[in-house]
């Protein structure tokens, strides 16, 4: 089972958390198009490699924060804030 | 040649093999260098990218074909899925395209001239809420007025069917009914993809195994060529048919889909004498091989994932249902467990629809297997005639813009097992 380093808590068991879905996606305005409001509900970049990520410690202390993890080796590579930007996945 | 083919898969065939020692069977399919041009290439060789080239090869008359696959025939999804063959799905338009699917499935081994062992043992839903009971008894009155095979059942017909099951299990739950569609069964999965890849190869389909297609070359909006770790084959038109990995197709052709690839685990236990008939479907399914193996999977993980391997959460989700309702299975060693990466789309229903000379057939999730003949055939029209199949009208990519979503019930993961959060 996958360890994950909350940010709260420290290293607690996969099965504590919740997993959130892409991080950083930026919600449109009220007057954006069609195709904008698909892309913001719908379309994921989905990559088979580096990944940004939301995850909330659900049975723990119920903090929504950051994870950028690689979808191939599954390894965690940081675990940062909820209000953080985007960080270099090459880093 | 004819003769040789006539003889390949019959009683009179096998005498004449054995009768020479078995020293003169020949391949099921050739191994053809890739041609420098085809009139349509298709990526993929699971069971969707074999069955749409032989509906292009056998129904629309388009004779140059190829099927580019990276690894081996059907070692994706088809190779790793738990066989459940069913059509018992909520909404209207799904409802009417499984079970075309179904019916193709019916009558599978006679059009291939292949055996693919489909079984209509029977799929059978557990509901263990009252409300759960509420939500299937509208799901089989759907299914009905859709023209599908559906009947509730009460729990003594449900202990008839299944004498292992415990109704009120140790850990609280309790069996309230259930549902059955009993032409619903399991097929053997390997024998749909060489069915369909012997049949495709037949009628003219060059299948091309450990050929990995690397990138795409484009002319204004038409993709012209194909890169493959076997070099460049020009195209007229490209079909996307790879699953999981529809999301890193995609990127190479400048395409966002809304597409999560997950892992999906399945496992296997030694082999017993016969002891469950139906398939148990639901939230954790289960069902017997001809080999006696219970073959058994559950969600998916709950992250995203490229790995094809298994998580031991699900693991221990999925042991933990199979001893909760069948006690008994709990002295079982198990043999093998695995996992196979899909494509969810938001709403649970699958995408069939071209962009430009591009035709993509995703989102196919958990049920893929099922989908096999019926998605064959809609991608084979689509790319034929330009226009999208009647059954496969709803299935497009646009709905994620106009909203017409299809939120299907009937999948893994669907509204059916969800409970209300009150």
């Amino acid at each position: 089972m996958k360890r994950i380093d909350c940010p709260w808590c420290g290293p607690r068991a996969e099965n504590e958390f919740t997993w959130g879905g892409e991080a950083h996606i930026v919600r449109p305005g009220l007057s954006c198009g069609d195709g904008q409001w698909r892309d913001y509900l719908f379309t994921r970049s989905n990559p088979r490699g580096a990944h940004q990520e939301r995850w909330c410690h659900t049975y723990g202390c119920a903090q929504w924060f950051h994870v950028a993890r690689d979808t191939l080796t599954h390894r965690i590579e940081r675990v940062y804030a909820i209000d953080e930007g985007p960080v270099d996945a090459t880093g | 040649m004819g003769i040789a083919n006539a003889l390949q898969n019959s009683a009179l065939g096998l005498a004449w093999h054995a009768l020479r020692g078995h020293r003169h069977w020949r391949p099921f399919w050739r191994t053809p260098e890739p041609r420098a041009s085809y009139d349509v290439v298709i990526v993929g060789g699971g069971g969707h990218g074999l069955a749409t080239a032989h509906a292009l090869a056998t129904k629309h008359g388009v004779r140059s074909v190829a099927v580019l696959e990276k690894g081996w025939l059907g070692g994706g999804n088809t190779g790793r899925n738990t066989t459940i063959v069913r059509s018992n799905y909520l909404a209207t338009p799904s409802a009417r395209f499984y079970d075309h699917s179904l019916k193709v499935y019916e009558g599978l081994s006679r059009a291939l001239d292949y055996n693919v062992m489909f079984i209509p043992r029977g799929v059978v839903n557990l509901a263990t809420s009252r409300f759960q009971l509420r939500t299937m008894r509208r799901r089989v009155e759907a299914l009905r007025l859709a023209g599908v095979d559906s009947e509730m059942l009460d729990v003594e017909a449900i202990r008839a069917l299944m004498p292992r099951l415990q109704i009120r299990s140790t850990a609280g739950c309790e069996v309230f009914g259930g549902f059955i569609q009993r032409r619903a069964g399991i097929a053997r999965h390997d024998a749909v993809a060489w069915g369909y890849a012997r049949a495709a190869d037949r009628a003219g389909v060059d299948i091309i195994q450990n050929c990995e297609v690397t990138g795409f070359e484009r002319n204004g909006d038409e993709i012209r060529s194909v890169q493959t770790s076997c070099g460049r084959i020009g195209v007229d038109k490209v079909a996307i048919c790879v699953a999981g990995h529809s999301s890193v197709l995609a990127e190479k052709l400048g395409l966002r889909l809304p597409i999560t690839s997950m892992a999906l685990q399945a496992m296997v236990s030694e082999p017993i004498k016969p002891v469950l008939d139906v398939v148990l479907d639901g939230g954790f399914y289960v069902s017997q091989s001809d080999r006696g193996e219970l073959v058994m999977g559950g969600g998916t993980d709950v992250y995203t994932s490229y790995a094809q391997r298994s998580g031991l959460q699900r693991v221990e989700d999925n042991m933990a249902a199979l001893v909760d309702l069948f006690p008994s299975f709990a002295r079982l060693r198990f043999m093998r467990q695995w996992a196979g990466i899909i494509d969810l789309t938001p709403d649970s229903s699958p995408i069939i629809d071209a962009i430009g000379n591009v035709a993509l057939s995703c989102g196919w999730g958990s049920w893929g297997f099922k989908a096999i003949p019926a998605g064959g055939e809609c991608l084979a029209h689509l790319i034929a005639t330009g226009k999208p199949h009647p059954l496969a009208e709803a299935f497009s990519l646009e709905r994620f813009t106009t909203g017409a979503l299809i939120d299907e019930a009937g999948s893994s993961g669907g509204m059916d097992d969800r409970e209300p959060l009150l």
